[in-house]
């Protein structure tokens, strides 16, 4: 592809991107949602987290690494429970970080 | 004034692990990007407006591989379709702002500032002033790292051993944990945490994160534990 056609794929990658993110938060900005709606909507952000957490801490390459040398696995771990015991947002998040490097150095990977 | 309380942590500390998390990808997306055959200027461009790490990444892939423009921007709106459901979840607290400031919020909607925002909503925390900055940081940081792996080239500094590349699981996992505040929450997690992970595995993948959480909060909002009381604003039918 050349540039200009480039910068237009960029353009209508922007506007399917960019709708989908918008077009919810206008429509309901404008009228009152339903209750079954909002009951599924409270537990959505939840069900988001796990399904993120669960995917970048347990696949790599695509596959499930749910083994003991994945220094993610303990990463999180240590952040959740540093999370929930000190209800820090940053150090949490630190800690776990020099854990991994950590982890890493020892295993020489 | 907005509802803020004072024991919320400044933008830039909530900011800091997406901003971590953000600079290495994005340079790691500007490199891919040069590489298939995008100048500095689109690959910028592109982290200006389209600003959504995977389908960025799938996006410079297909590009570079001779894909033609309409199935690109066709997998682009299959993957970020999962916006759909952020916008969904956080609109009830957008109600009362202004349409302009809408847009700008949900042009910087991610993964990881709709994970921030849902909780720092949740607790009260509104304030216009430190959303639209958390969001201005977190972009300011995606376009930087783009830009320098686009200008750096080849040349492609190896961020694991630091533990960089932990930054973002590791604010999902303090995220997670805030939003452990019924039984219902609990389940929605660990269901959309399994589900997205066997999806992870099957020719559904680009799905997995979307149809996860769908299925996930589904069950949970009709077990009995589910919260009736909402963060919204309380409307009564």
């Amino acid at each position: 592809m050349d540039q200009s056609r480039i910068l237009l794929t960029i353009a209508g990658m922007a506007a399917v991107t960019y709708l989908p993110r918008l077009i919810p938060a206008l429509f309901f900005a404008a009228r009152s949602m339903p209750a079954w709606l909002r009951r599924f909507l409270a537990v959505v952000p939840p069900a988001v987290l796990g399904a993120l957490l669960s995917q970048s801490v347990l696949l790599a390459g695509g596959n499930i690494r749910f083994t003991l040398e994945n220094s993610f696995l303990w990463g999180a771990l240590l952040t959740g429970f540093l999370a929930w015991r000190t209800r820090g947002f940053f150090g949490p998040v630190a800690a776990g970080m020099v854990l991994v490097a950590v982890f890493r150095l020892a295993a020489g990977s | 004034m907005p509802e803020s309380p004072s024991s919320e942590p400044s933008a830039l500390s909530q900011a800091l692990p997406i901003v971590l998390g953000y600079l290495p990808v994005g340079f790691a997306y500007g490199v891919l990007a040069v590489k298939a055959g995008l100048s500095l200027a689109n690959a910028g461009l592109m982290s200006l407006i389209v600003f959504a790490g995977s389908a960025q990444l799938i996006g410079v892939d297909m590009i570079g591989s001779g894909a033609p423009a309409l199935s690109v921007i066709a997998t682009t709106l299959i993957v970020n379709l999962r916006h759909v459901l952020f916008s969904a979840a956080l609109s009830p607290h957008l109600r009362g702002m202004p349409k302009r400031r809408i847009a700008l919020f949900c042009f910087q909607l991610t993964d990881e500032t709709f994970a921030l925002h849902a909780t720092r909503f949740h607790k009260k925390q509104r304030a216009a002033a430190k959303t639209l900055a958390i969001n201005a940081l977190t972009q300011s940081a995606w376009v930087a790292g783009s830009i320098m792996g686009a200008l750096a080239g080849g040349f492609v500094p190896d961020v694991k051993p630091w533990g960089l590349d932990f930054a973002l699981p590791a604010m999902f996992a303090v995220l997670l944990v805030g939003q452990f505040l019924s039984p219902a929450h609990v389940l929605a997690a660990a269901l959309g945490g399994a589900l997205a992970l066997v999806l992870s595995q099957t020719p559904a993948a680009p799905f997995a994160t979307l149809s996860a959480a769908v299925a996930a909060a589904a069950v949970a909002a009709l077990t009995p534990w589910s919260p009736c009381r909402t963060t919204a604003p309380t409307r009564t039918p």
